[in-house]
């Protein structure tokens, strides 16, 4: 192609940028890559190779197991409930009701706080302070006047999963699956407060989102439906949710990439809980780098939890690239 | 394309290349005919945890006196809040390893200061100031040897705090006829009396991990006693032993008797729940006498906890001169001032300390803090493990895992083996 004033603009333009982005984020990548298989461990940095005998130990680790049981739980949860109470909430106000501006600022602003302040407040609102002596605190107060269980909330330790000796572990046993009977596949309790917490927070945005896509679907194809005699619940179920699936898909990513990621939330709520209830691998990398040291192996949880978010996020830059040069 | 977006092009590019050269602006090598620059105004900036109550205000003393004898130097006052100081650790660490040291910085006596800082050769030698200040006659030789390695001083301990205190409400005790507990027998006893009476025996709050960790090395302490408790730090003492196995039981049984809710409080909203009545007693460092004291709680009562009469476990907050810091004429003047009398005596009974140093006089101490200097004159000192005096930080951070779990589980043989392979990952056992 031949050079005019236009490309030579243009590429000009862009070189800081693709300077600083190279440097700030690829170079910092590879070096953090570079750390997690040496022999950094200890103040002094040491470069020297040691191959993939961080992430081996790594994965060894028990605290790192549950880490990723945990990330998995609270992923799955946490994408699950904001997605079904924001489309909710998207669909209500879409009725057409009266003062749909202020519900939709309401249920917009908690996204306009940090996670450090909505995990300051819900960890107040769910104290639970020690019901054997009478001592009740936070939101368990309004729960026993209403003659509602209480719950331990954050500092609940229980890990419900299928015990080996239950009629559901043998038969798991039986036919192979009794690595299934373990902690490390169990739902951690504690974690729900901090599913809660940040549902609180990120449900207001998905539903802004399929807002958004709702309010771009014509008329036209809902009258269309009714005239040929389909029902409202129909018209959602085969008309609307299909047309807005690449909404459900952008939601995905912007929540699947924060859960997977997620550390300040947690840091301000309970930290590792009680037994590394609540810890997640962010946490668990903070506190091996800078509190043990271990710079290696807090590296290569770095580049563990990178991978993870590009699993999520590549296939998506995929299509729709694809879908992009079709158009 | 236009000539008019052509110029508006041309615009833009210059303006960014304006800001590509202003960031890539060379600093301009003195000439010898370009007179030499103003002195620069003398700073001394001093990086701590200490950013609430009485240790706020003590540091502040400090920076009075030194103020007092050098108006002219500004003294900036860089802390990070946190308790036990987690989060100015952090803070620290990074700016160390990027070449930005403090001019003197706040760290623990003991392993903390010397396997991460001393050994790493981020430190210099005070041995020239011991000697000038006579340092190496007041303090006392226990303190002496935890700030030195491998024959030089490395840091000035401003105070010593004790981490093995029973604290409980006299009234509550008087009004049940009740004494605090000295071996683990009578503490159970008491508990099972008390839980019978609806109170909560121990109150606990260890958000973060660290308060257990602290109530382990004290039942450490009171179950192996001071020599073999010292043997656990340098590899002496079996991690796989016996009497580490009781110590777990005992810790196990007075875990039982803990708040449910101990992994939602903080240590002081533990001794909140002393104050009110509501637990009876609590086991946490001497730094509950401040909390009493700014809560104006005039009915606390403190003991030895079960089986540690005549041990002492101590820890220190120390400064030091760190290797590149950019004012270390000024801080060799800031770290007279921390470790002398005049300095000592401000800063302690302000932060609820007792002086490191062995002059101090008595009569500006409270009741605790009067007790306490007693007991560091006669006891068995022993350093501790949560707060950097024991073990490195990387070991610490090991047995903090282990605890984590431990305290939830429960599981004594798990939590043993965690503990003896935590001392080998450490390189002390083998």
């Amino acid at each position: 192609m031949r050079l005019n004033w236009d490309r030579i603009f243009s590429i000009l333009l862009i070189v800081p940028s693709v300077i600083a982005i190279a440097i700030f984020v690829y170079g910092f990548i590879g070096w953090t890559g570079w750390v997690s298989l040496s022999n950094w461990d200890g103040l002094r940095p040491d470069l020297s190779w040691a191959g993939v005998v961080n992430y081996i130990k790594l994965f060894s680790n028990a605290r790192f197991q549950i880490d990723i049981r945990n990330t998995i739980v609270f992923t799955l949860f946490f994408l699950g409930a904001s997605m079904g109470l924001g489309l909710g909430l998207a669909i209500l106000l879409d009725q057409g009701i009266r003062g749909e501006n202020i519900f939709r600022s309401l249920f917009l602003f908690p996204m306009s706080i940090s996670f450090i302040v909505t995990g300051v407040a819900w960890r107040w609102l769910l104290a639970p302070g020690d019901p054997a002596t009478g001592r009740i605190t936070g939101i368990n107060v309004l729960l026993e006047k209403l003659n509602l269980p209480t719950s331990r909330w954050y500092t609940d330790p229980t890990v419900l999963y299928i015990r080996p000796e239950s009629g559901l572990g043998q038969t798991l046993d039986l036919i192979g699956l009794d690595f299934l009977t373990n902690p490390n596949f169990g739902l951690p309790l504690a974690m729900f407060s901090i599913v809660l917490a940040a549902t609180w927070q990120m449900s207001g945005f998905v539903m802004a989102m399929y807002l958004a896509g709702l309010r771009g679907i014509s008329e036209e194809l809902r009258e269309a439906a009714r005239i040929d005699g389909a029902s409202e619940w129909n018209i959602y179920r085969h008309i609307i949710l299909p047309l807005l699936k690449p909404i459900t898909l952008s939601v995905v990513i912007v929540l699947g990439h924060i859960s997977l990621k997620i550390f300040d939330l947690v840091a301000a709520m309970s930290k590792k809980g009680p037994g590394f209830a609540t810890d997640v691998p962010a946490y668990f990398m903070f506190e091996t780098t800078f509190q043990g040291d271990h710079y290696s192996q807090g590296a290569s949880i770095a580049i563990f939890m990178l991978i993870s978010v590009s699993l999520l996020i590549v296939p998506y830059l995929v299509y729709s690239t694809r879908t992009e040069t079709k158009v | 394309m236009s000539a008019k977006s052509i110029a508006f092009r041309l615009f833009i590019l210059l303006g960014v290349l304006a800001l590509i050269l202003a960031a890539c602006k060379p600093v301009p090598a003195p000439t010898p005919t370009t007179p030499p620059p103003p002195p620069a105004p003398k700073k001394l900036e001093i990086f701590s945890w200490w950013t609430t109550g009485g240790e706020a205000a003590g540091l502040l003393k400090m920076f009075d006196i030194y103020n007092a004898k050098f108006p002219d130097v500004e003294i900036i006052n860089a802390t990070v809040a946190g308790g036990a100081g987690f989060e100015a650790k952090v803070v620290l660490k990074t700016r160390m390893l990027g070449g930005d040291p403090p001019d003197s910085f706040q760290v623990h006596m003991g392993r903390e200061l010397i396997d991460t800082w001393v050994v790493n050769d981020y430190m210099e030698p005070l041995d020239d100031l011991f000697k000038e200040e006579g340092w190496d006659k007041v303090f006392p030789p226990g303190v002496l040897e935890i700030v030195s390695y491998d024959g030089h001083y490395w840091s000035v301990p401003v105070n010593i705090h004790r981490a093995n205190v029973l604290w409980y409400n006299t009234k509550v005790f008087a009004d049940n006829g009740w004494t605090p507990p000295a071996t683990f027998e009578e503490f159970f006893a008491l508990a099972e009396q008390m839980k019978a009476k609806g109170i909560t025996p121990l109150a606990l709050g260890d958000v973060g991990i660290w308060a257990s960790v602290h109530l382990f090395e004290v039942v450490l302490a009171g179950t192996l006693g001071p020599e073999k408790y010292n043997g656990l730090w340098t590899g002496e003492t079996d991690w796989g032993g016996p009497e580490v196995k009781q110590a777990l039981e005992n810790m196990v049984k007075m875990l039982e008797y803990a708040n449910a809710d101990h992994s939602a409080l903080s240590w002081d909203q533990a001794n909140d729940l002393v104050i009110q009545g509501k637990a009876g007693m609590t086991i946490m460092g001497d730094w509950v006498d401040a909390d009493n004291l700014a809560k104006k709680f005039a009915d606390s009562g403190w003991a030895p906890p079960p089986g540690t009469q005549g041990v002492f476990i101590a820890l220190s907050d120390t400064f030091g001169l760190p290797k590149g810091a950019p004012h270390p004429e000024q801080v060799k003047e800031w770290l007279r001032v921390a470790g002398s009398k005049e300095g000592q005596e401000a800063f302690n009974p302000v932060k609820g300390s007792i002086c490191a140093r062995n002059d101090c006089d008595a009569a500006l101490f409270g009741p605790y803090l009067q007790s306490a200097m007693q007991d560091w004159a006669k006891d068995a000192i022993v350093p501790s493990l949560a707060h950097g005096a024991a073990a490195s930080e990387s070991w610490v951070t090991y047995i903090n895992d282990v605890m984590t779990v431990f305290v939830t589980d429960l599981d004594v043989a798990k939590a043993q083996a965690g503990l003896l392979q935590a001392c080998k990952d450490a390189e002390v056992c083998k």
